[in-house]
C-alpha cells in the first residue's frame, strides 16, 4: 500500500520541484520551462490552434503514417516468417539475406528510401515498413521454428493438411513470440516516424518536435515529447489488450 | 530365440483373415545406430497387444512406425485397412500433447475436423468421449488449467474421438503418480471395450501390461527385438484393483519379470560402458 503511494507520489513531487526549481531560477527557463508553461503551450496546441498546426492534426498524420508502414511491414512478415519456419528451404535461401540486412540501422537507408520514395507520404510508410518487417520476420520464424516438435507430430498422425498445419498448428503455436515481434516492430515504428517526420514533411509530431527547435518554441517541444510517449504507452497497453484476447490460452492470463 | 516368436494363439476377431499389424524382419537405423532390427509381429483385428522393454529400447521407435512418423529401414510392414471410412490409425502421445492453444473440446474434436467432419456429426462424438473421460464440466477450459492426468484423458478422448482401426498409444501414463495411473488404467479399459479396437501400446510397466493386454511381448535392450510373447488370458471385464491379487497375476509377473530383468541389466551396461 505504501509503496503504491510512493510510486504514485513521486512523479508528482518531481514535477512540484521542477515548477519551483524553474520559476525560482534555478533551471534556465529556456530549455526546461516550468511544467505549468509547457502545459499552457498543450491548451493552445489542443485547442486553440489553427487546424492545420493543432496537435490533434499532427498526432492523426503520424498515427496514420505509423499504422500504414505497420501493417505494411508486419503483414507480409508473418506469412513469410510461418513459411521460412515450416520450410527449411526456404529458411535456408532467406536466412543470409536477413542476417546481412538485418544490421544496418533503419535510418541509415532513408535517404535511398528518399531516393526511391520521394518525399511524400510512401517514403514513410516505406522506412517504417521494412523496420517493422525485419523485426517480426525473424520473431515468426523463430517462434514456428521453435513449436515443439510433438504438436507437429500430432498433426501428421491425425492427418492434418498443409493448410491446416498452418492454420491450426504453426500459427497459433507461434503466436507468442509473434507478439513479442510485434511489440518490438511497433516500438521501432515510432522512432523511425519520428525519424523520417524530422527529415522532411509538413505534419506529424516528429515535424512538431523539429519546428520547435528551429522556431526555438521550446514549450511545444516538449508537448510534442510528451505526446509522443503517451502515444507509446498507450499503443502497448493496446497491444496488450490484443494479445490477451487472442491468446486466452497463455498461462499468465 | 525365434521359436518363442510365434504368435499368441488368442485370435479374437475370427473371420479377420489379414493381421491388422504384421511386421517381418522390421529395423530401423538412424545414423549408424541400430535402434531396433529383425522385429517380428502379428497382431490380429482386436487385439490388445502391450510392448514391455527397457527405457532406451526403441519400443516407441516402433510404435512411431506403424504411425507412419518414421519409416523402417529393412524388413517389411503391413497394415490392414478394413473399414476405409475410419482413419488407419491414432496415437497417444507420452508427453503433453495436446494443444495448448485449443480449448479442451477443440482438442478432441481436432481429428475428426481433419477429416472434413460436419460441426453436427462432430458434436455427438465429442460430447460423448469428454463424458467417458469426466471432463464435461472443463470442455472450454485450456490445457494450462488442467491437472497432468487430466491432459492424458483428453488425449484418449482426441485418439478414441478419431475412431481409427488401430490405436497406438506410447507410455500414455507414464508421467502420472501411481492413483491417478491406475484410474486412467481403469477408464481405457472400459472404453476400450466398447470399441475393442486393435491396440499397441508400448509400457515399461509389467503392472501395466498384464492389467491391460491380452498379449504382452517383451522388448530386448537396444537394439530392440522382441525377445517373448506372453498370452495374457485373465478374463475381461477387468477390475484393476482385484485382478492383481489373481493367482494368475502373480504367475505373470515373475514370468515377464525374470525375462525383462536381463534386459534392463544390459540397458544399463549399454548407456553406461557407452557415452553419448
Amino acid at each position: 500500500m505504501t509503496e503504491r503511494a510512493v510510486s504514485l507520489l513521486a512523479p508528482i513531487a518531481l514535477l512540484l520541484l521542477w515548477e519551483a526549481v524553474s520559476l525560482g531560477g534555478l533551471l534556465d527557463q529556456r530549455f526546461f520551462p516550468a511544467p505549468t508553461s509547457i502545459l499552457n503551450a498543450f491548451y493552445y496546441l489542443l485547442f486553440k490552434a489553427p487546424r492545420d498546426q493543432s496537435l490533434p492534426y499532427h498526432v492523426q498524420i503520424s498515427l496514420g503514417r505509423a499504422i500504414i508502414g505497420f501493417i505494411l511491414g508486419a503483414a507480409p512478415a508473418v506469412l513469410l516468417g510461418v513459411i521460412m519456419g515450416l520450410a527449411p528451404i526456404v529458411r535456408a535461401a532467406i536466412q543470409p539475406l536477413i542476417g546481412a540486412i538485418f544490421p544496418i540501422p533503419k535510418v541509415a537507408i532513408l535517404p535511398l528510401i528518399m531516393l526511391v520514395f520521394g518525399i511524400g507520404e510512401q517514403s514513410k510508410w516505406a522506412i517504417i515498413a521494412i523496420g517493422v518487417f525485419f523485426q517480426v520476420l525473424i520473431s515468426t520464424a523463430a517462434g514456428v521454428a521453435n513449436i515443439d516438435k510433438i504438436y507437429l507430430d500430432v498433426g501428421r498422425n491425425f492427418k492434418a493438411s498443409r493448410l491446416a498445419t498452418f492454420w491450426h498448428i504453426a500459427l497459433p503455436g507461434a503466436l507468442p513470440l509473434i507478439f513479442a515481434g510485434l511489440r518490438l516492430g511497433w516500438g521501432i515504428a515510432l522512432l523511425l516516424l519520428v525519424t523520417a517526420e524530422m527529415v522532411s514533411t509538413d505534419g506529424g509530431i516528429g515535424f512538431l518536435i523539429w519546428k520547435a527547435w528551429q522556431t526555438l518554441a521550446v514549450e511545444d517541444m516538449y508537448v510534442g515529447l510528451v505526446t509522443i510517449a503517451f502515444l507509446g504507452i498507450v499503443s502497448f497497453w493496446l497491444l496488450d489488450a490484443v494479445e490477451a484476447w487472442l491468446l486466452p490460452w497463455k498461462k499468465n492470463t | 530365440m525365434p521359436a518363442d516368436l510365434a504368435p499368441a494363439s488368442a485370435a479374437p476377431a475370427a473371420g479377420a483373415t489379414a493381421p491388422q499389424i504384421l511386421m517381418e524382419g522390421l529395423g530401423k537405423t538412424f545414423g549408424g545406430f541400430q535402434a531396433i532390427r529383425d522385429v517380428d509381429l502379428r497382431v490380429e483385428r482386436g487385439q490388445f497387444c502391450c510392448i514391455v522393454g527397457p527405457s532406451g529400447c526403441g519400443k516407441t521407435t516402433l510404435l512411431r512406425i506403424v504411425a507412419g512418423l518414421e519409416t523402417h529401414t529393412s524388413g517389411r510392414l503391413a497394415l490392414a485397412h478394413y473399414d476405409k471410412e475410419k482413419p488407419l490409425n491414432s496415437m497417444v502421445f507420452q508427453e503433453q500433447s495436446i494443444f495448448p492453444w485449443m480449448t479442451l473440446e477443440d482438442n478432441v474434436r481436432f481429428g475428426l475436423r481433419m477429416r472434413g467432419r460436419s460441426r453436427a456429426q462432430m458434436a455427438e462424438v465429442v460430447d460423448y468421449y469428454i463424458d467417458k473421460v469426466g471432463l464435461s464440466a472443463f470442455r472450454r477450459s485450456y490445457p494450462h488449467q488442467l491437472s497432468g492426468g487430466m491432459k492424458q484423458r483428453v488425449s484418449i478422448a482426441r485418439a478414441f474421438a478419431n475412431d481409427p482401426e488401430i490405436l497406438l498409444m506410447d507410455e500414455p501414463f507414464a508421467a502420472l503418480d501411481e492413483q491417478n495411473k491406475a484410474l486412467l488404467q481403469e477408464e481405457l479399459l472400459k472404453i476400450w471395450e466398447e470399441s475393442r479396437k486393435t491396440v499397441l501400446f508400448i509400457t515399461h510397466s509389467i503392472d501395466e501390461a498384464i492389467v491391460l493386454s491380452d498379449r504382452a511381448l517383451v522388448m530386448t535392450a537396444a537394439p530392440g527385438t522382441l525377445k517373448c510373447d506372453v498370452p495374457v488370458t485373465i478374463p475381461r471385464p477387468r477390475n484393476v484393483y482385484e485382478l492383481k491379487s489373481a493367482p494368475a497375476y502373480g504367475q505373470l509377473s515373475t514370468q515377464l519379470w525374470r525375462e525383462l530383468r536381463d534386459e534392463v541389466l544390459k540397458a544399463k551396461e549399454n548407456k553406461e560402458g557407452t557415452p553419448s
